[in-house]
C-alpha cells in the first residue's frame, strides 16, 4: 500500500484523489517541486484562507467570552480600556467559564450531545461499511454510478431533506399512511419529535461522510490476499477479522470522525425533528446567545465545545501517527 | 454553526418569501405621471431598506408605495424577534426600517438601537389609536422611538371537532385547556403544543394563578414551573411556529399560540377544505398582548424615506388593507371602518372593551431574571 499518509486525505476527497492517484500528479506540481516561491504560495493560500475564517472569528469568540454583558451595541463590554495615555484597564471575566460548572445543564447536555453522536456514528458505520465494500467490489463501470448516486442527494439543499423526513414521519405522513392502508398497523405510530427521528435524520445525512473514506480504502485493497487467507484455511469471517478491518481502519476512523464531530455539535436536526426533553450543546448555545442575549457565556459554551471536539481529533492523530510508524 | 445556519435559514425562508411575493415588476410611471406628482422628501438615494416579520403584510402594500414615491423598497423578512435583535444589537444592519415586538424593543431602546422620532414627519400619526399608543408606551416611554404597527394575543388555538370529541364540555375560554392537567390530560392524545417563548408562557401561567404576569420574585417564576411541571406529560411539543400547519392539518388539537398564526390556520385548513374547523380565544382570565412597531435604527441610511413609509404605512387605507390580509388588528382607529366585517367583528382580533381591559403587557424583564426565567424553561422542556 503506498503513501498511507494519503488515505485519511483520500477519503476527503473522493473521487478527485483517485483521479489523482490513476493519472499521476499534473505537470504543474513537477514544476513546482523545484520552484521553492511557487511552492509556499501553493501552502500559503490554504493557511491564509483558514486564518480568515477560522482564526479570526475564533479570536473575536474567545475575546468575547472573557467579557461582560451589557446593555448596549455590542452587547458586552470591552476587555481592555485606556484610562490614560500610558495605561490600559484590561478587564478580564473568567466568570462565563466557571458559570459553565457550576450548573450542570452545560456538562449533561454536553455529554447527551457526544452520546446522539456516538450512536449516529456507530449507526452510520454498521450501514456504510457494507456499502462502501460492495461498491469497492463491483465493477469499475458500476462503481462510478454507484458514487454519483451516493452524492446525488447533495444537489438538494439539505434543509429540504431534513424537511422530507418530516413528511415521511408525521402522523398522518406518507410512512404511516402506507402501514395502515396495508392493514399492518390500526394507529399511527408518533415517530416525529423522538430520539429515533433525530438519529434517522443524523444518520442518513452524515451518511455519505462515512462511505466515500471507506470507499477510498476498501477500493486499494488487494483481494488477492483474501484469496491467500482462504487458500490457508481461513474462513470468510475470520479472513474480514484478521485482514479487511484492520486494514480499513484509517478509513474507518477517518470516516467516524467526519460522522462525529459535525454531529456533536448538531443544532437543525434536533429542533426539526426532535423532542423538547433532548438538549444538545447547539441548543444550549444558542439558547444563550438568542434568549439570555449572553454573549459571553454563549462564547465561553462555543469555546468549551471546540476544546471537546479537539479531544477526538488529537485521538485521531495519535492513532494515525502510531499507524504511520508501523507502516515504515 | 448552529447560529450560522439559522440564519441561513431565515434568509433562505426570506428569500424565498420575497421571490414568492413579489408580483410582476410594474411598468416604470410615465414622465409626466412624475412631475405632476407633490414635491416629496426623500433621501438623494430613492432606495428604502425593509426588515418585517414573514407574512406580515397585504403583498399589494408595497408595489403601490413603490409606484406612488419612486422609492426601490428591498423588503426582508424575519421570523424571530431574536434573530432581529443580534442583528441589531451587532450594528451596521443596513435597515432603514425595523418591526420589533414591544417587550424586545424595550430593551433595544435602552442599548441605544433606535433613534428618537421626528413626529412632525409623520402626519399620519393622527390615525393612531390612543389606547394602544397609551399600552406601547408602558415599553417606549413617552412613544418617542417607535410606532405601532399590529398588535396580538396569545391565547386558545383549537381543533373544535376533536376538542369536543376529547371533552364535550372543554372550558375552551381558559387558560384551564393548558393549565389544569384534568383538562389537558384528555387532549394528550391528538396533541397539545405550546408556544417557544418563555416569558409569555410564564405570564400566562401567572394569568392563571391569578398573578401579576410580569412579576420577578421568585416565588412566583417557581410556581409557573411548578405548573408547568405538572403538565409536561401531555405536551407533545413546544415551538412557535410549527403549530400553524400542524394545527391546520390535524396533526395536532389545541395550541397555546398568537392570534393571527392560528387565524392563518384556520384560513389554510378552509382552504384545504377538509372538514377541520379551527378556532381562537381569548382566556376570560385575562391575556398577554404583543405590539410590533415601526421604528428606525441610528445608523439608517434612508431616514426620510424610512418616515414616508411608515407616514404610509399609517394611511387608513393601508393599514386597513394590511390588517385585513394578516389577520391582526391594527393600532389605525380611522383604518376602522374600511376593515373587513368578518375582521372587525372577530372578538380574538378586535376583543371587546371587556377582555380588552384584561389583556397585559409582556414587559421586558431584568438580565438576571432573563436568565431565571431561561433556566427555569429548560427544566421544563427537558423535564429534568
Amino acid at each position: 500500500m503506498p503513501l498511507p499518509s494519503h488515505r485519511l486525505l483520500s477519503g476527503r476527497l473522493g473521487l478527485w484523489w483517485e483521479i489523482f492517484y490513476r493519472f499521476g500528479p499534473p505537470r504543474w506540481t513537477l514544476y513546482m517541486r523545484n520552484n521553492w516561491a511557487g511552492k509556499r504560495l501553493v501552502i500559503a493560500l490554504p493557511y491564509l484562507w483558514l486564518v480568515l475564517f477560522f482564526l479570526v472569528p475564533f479570536i473575536i469568540v474567545f475575546k468575547i467570552s472573557f467579557s461582560e454583558v451589557r446593555l448596549a451595541m455590542p452587547p458586552y463590554a470591552p476587555l481592555w480600556e485606556w484610562i490614560s495615555e500610558k495605561a490600559i484597564d484590561v478587564h478580564l471575566n473568567l466568570g462565563n467559564y466557571l458559570y459553565l460548572v457550576t450548573d450542570d445543564l452545560y456538562i449533561s447536555s454536553y455529554l447527551y450531545s457526544i452520546k446522539v453522536a456516538a450512536i449516529s456514528t456507530v449507526f452510520c458505520l454498521l450501514i456504510a461499511y457494507p456499502m462502501a465494500y460492495a461498491i469497492a467490489r463491483s465493477s469499475p463501470a458500476t462503481r462510478s454510478l454507484y458514487l454519483m448516486l451516493i452524492i446525488l442527494p447533495f444537489w438538494t439543499s439539505f434543509l429540504l431533506r431534513v424537511y422530507a423526513w418530516i413528511g415521511l414521519l408525521k402522523s398522518n405522513g406518507v410512512i404511516n399512511n402506507t402501514l395502515i392502508a396495508l392493514g399492518v398497523i390500526d394507529e399511527p405510530i408518533t415517530m416525529m419529535q423522538t430520539d429515533f427521528a433525530v438519529f434517522i435524520g443524523i444518520v442518513y445525512s452524515y451518511l455519505p461522510f462515512m462511505i466515500l473514506p471507506l470507499y477510498s480504502n476498501l477500493e486499494k485493497h488487494d483481494f488477492t490476499l483474501l484469496e491467500a487467507a482462504a487458500d490457508l484455511g481461513a474462513g470468510p469471517i475470520k479472513s474480514f477479522l484478521r485482514i479487511t478491518l484492520p486494514l480499513s481502519m484509517p478509513g474507518i476512523i477517518a470516516g467516524s470522525l467526519l460522522v462525529f464531530i459535525p454531529a456533536v455539535g448538531e443544532y437543525v436536526i434536533p429542533s426539526l425533528l426532535g423532542s423538547s426533553d433532548q438538549l444538545m450543546i447547539g441548543r444550549v448555545l444558542s439558547d444563550e446567545f438568542f434568549a439570555n442575549r449572553d454573549w459571553p457565556v454563549a462564547g465561553a459554551v462555543a469555546i468549551a465545545m471546540l476544546i471537546l471536539l479537539m479531544v477526538p481529533i488529537m485521538v485521531f492523530q495519535h492513532f494515525q501517527s502510531r499507524e504511520l510508524a508501523g507502516a515504515k | 454553526m448552529s447560529i450560522a445556519l439559522r440564519v441561513l435559514f431565515v434568509t433562505a425562508a426570506a428569500a424565498l418569501a420575497v421571490s414568492c411575493g413579489k408580483k410582476p415588476a410594474e411598468p416604470a410611471a410615465p414622465a409626466a405621471a412624475e412631475a405632476a406628482r407633490p414635491a416629496l422628501d426623500t433621501d438623494e438615494e430613492k432606495v428604502l431598506n425593509v426588515y418585517n416579520w414573514s407574512d406580515y403584510i397585504d403583498p399589494t402594500v408595497i408595489p403601490e408605495f413603490e409606484k406612488e414615491t419612486g422609492i426601490k423598497v428591498n423588503y426582508d423578512v424575519f421570523d424571530s424577534n431574536e434573530v432581529l435583535e443580534t442583528k441589531l444589537l451587532s450594528g451596521n444592519t443596513g435597515y432603514d426600517v425595523v418591526v420589533p415586538s414591544a417587550s424586545f424593543m424595550e430593551r433595544q431602546i435602552k442599548a441605544g438601537v433606535f433613534m428618537v422620532l421626528d413626529k412632525s414627519k409623520i402626519p399620519n400619526l393622527k390615525n393612531a389609536d390612543p389606547d394602544i399608543t397609551q399600552r406601547v408606551a408602558l415599553h417606549d416611554p413617552g412613544n418617542e422611538h417607535s410606532v405601532n404597527y399590529m398588535w396580538g394575543t396569545s391565547g386558545v388555538g383549537y381543533n373544535v371537532a376533536k376538542i369536543k370529541a376529547a371533552m364535550p364540555d372543554a372550558p375552551v375560554d381558559s387558560w384551564r385547556m393548558f393549565y389544569d392537567p384534568a383538562v389537558v390530560s384528555k387532549f394528550a392524545d391528538c396533541g397539545v403544543t405550546l408556544l417557544d417563548a418563555p416569558s409569555e408562557v410564564v405570564g400566562t401561567v401567572l394569568i392563571y394563578l391569578g398573578r401579576d404576569a410580569n412579576s420577578e420574585k421568585p416565588e412566583d417564576l417557581k410556581a409557573a414551573e411548578d405548573v408547568l411541571m405538572k403538565i409536561r406529560p401531555y405536551i407533545r411539543y413546544v415551538n412557535s411556529s410549527k403549530y400553524i400547519d400542524d394545527l391546520a392539518n390535524g396533526e395536532i388539537c389545541l395550541a397555546l399560540g398568537w392570534s393571527g398564526d392560528v387565524l392563518q390556520a384556520r384560513d389554510r385548513a378552509n382552504e384545504a377544505a377538509k372538514g377541520i374547523e379551527i378556532k381562537y380565544h381569548i382566556p376570560k382570565e385575562g391575556a398577554i398582548a404583543f405590539f410590533d412597531n415601526f421604528a428606525i435604527p441610528k445608523d439608517a441610511k434612508h431616514v426620510k424615506n424610512a418616515y414616508l413609509f411608515i407616514d404610509y404605512m399609517m394611511r387608513p387605507d393601508v393599514a386597513a388593507k394590511n390588517t385585513n390580509y394578516v389577520n391582526y388588528a391594527s393600532n389605525n382607529a380611522a383604518a376602522l371602518p374600511m376593515v373587513d366585517d368578518s375582521v372587525k367583528n372577530d372578538v380574538s382580533i378586535y376583543p371587546t372593551a371587556e377582555v380588552k381591559a384584561k389583556i397585559v403587557p409582556d414587559l421586558a424583564e431584568s438580565p438576571e431574571f432573563t436568565r431565571q426565567l431561561t433556566r427555569a424553561w429548560t427544566r421544563f422542556r427537558t423535564g429534568k
